[in-house]
């Protein structure tokens, strides 16, 4: 029978491959916000059977927020991809630090 | 049986989309992986019972995210070669970080499991629809962050308009004060051109 490790054990998995993804991907921003978005969703299958298992509601409600943010980080991190595209004529994410911030 | 066999086929397809989302040599292709995991993951929560979060993946995150994605990586003119060059130069550093975080969560998962989690608290009843009980939720107990999360989506979408709005300089704009403030008088010219010779504008 499948159980509440078994869903974990699927998060857990993508989880790491999303932070292996930012690892890998260092120059290539939008492979990094992609494994963003992974981790995200393996936060949303942690909280969904969470929530299955436990008998609560709560956690699915949970879920639809972190999807909430996800969508909105989406949108202005791609924003700034669009911006600094357009300065730089590049993505590489060696050099963003022009600012010398 | 059958939620088994859905369960493993869901999960092996979610993981194996996320690898391939990772090491795809092509930004398009790893998009198109990046949808298909999130259909699995969809077909995951679809198991659970949690099928408003299931469509809400569907259409939120592929409908909408993954192509956002889809149209950047497209838009943009990217050298994506010279992107992966250090590549294998991060690897085992990645590898080493991503196998402690593994085992990190493996820890605390058993960690979790020695203790008993308390139950939630209030059961989910089966008679009603699983949508229907999270909007119920939602629109009771959890109104105030429902609406801050509306809030927060207006200012995503503020934001990003904002910041790639442009004026540019090159083309002639529509200048609405110019074209509210012209009168008949000044628009129409009437005249009695002779034979043989133009208008003169």
């Amino acid at each position: 029978m499948i159980g509440l490790t078994h869903y974990l054990a699927v998060a857990a998995i993508l989880f790491t491959l999303g932070v292996l993804g930012i690892f890998l991907n260092r120059r290539n921003i939008i492979l990094m916000l992609m494994a963003i978005e992974l981790i995200l969703l393996s936060v949303n299958i942690n909280f969904v059977a969470f929530s299955a298992f436990l008998g609560d509601l709560t956690g699915q409600v949970f879920a639809m927020f972190v999807l909430t943010v996800a969508a909105a980080e989406a949108a202005i991190g791609l924003a700034i991809l669009v911006i600094f595209f357009r300065r730089r004529g590049s993505i590489a994410v060696d050099d963003v630090n022009r600012m010398r911030g | 049986m059958i939620a088994i066999i859905a369960f493993y086929l869901f999960a092996t397809l979610t993981i194996a989309s996320a690898v391939a989302v990772i090491f795809a040599r092509n930004p398009v292709h790893s998009v198109l992986w990046l949808i298909l995991a999130f259909f699995n993951a969809a077909g995951l929560m679809l198991i659970l019972g949690a099928e408003f979060i299931a469509m809400l993946l569907v259409i939120v995150y592929v409908g909408a995210v993954a192509v956002l994605f889809l149209f950047i990586v497209m838009m943009l003119d990217i050298d994506f070669a010279a992107l992966r060059s250090g590549f294998t130069k991060n690897l085992p550093f990645g590898l080493i970080v991503a196998l402690v975080l593994l085992a990190e969560i493996i820890v605390a998962v058993s960690a979790w499991k020695a203790g008993p989690v308390t139950g939630g608290a209030q059961p989910v009843t089966t008679t009603q629809p699983n949508i229907e009980a999270v909007g119920e939720l939602l629109y009771t107990r959890y109104l105030f962050p429902f609406e801050i999360a509306g809030l927060i989506l207006l200012v995503a979408m503020i934001g990003a308009i904002v910041l790639t709005h442009r004026s540019r300089g090159d083309v002639r704009g529509q200048k609405v004060s110019r074209q509210v403030d012209r009168r008949p008088e000044e628009a129409i010219k009437l005249e009695q051109p002779k034979v043989g010779e133009g208008v003169k504008l």
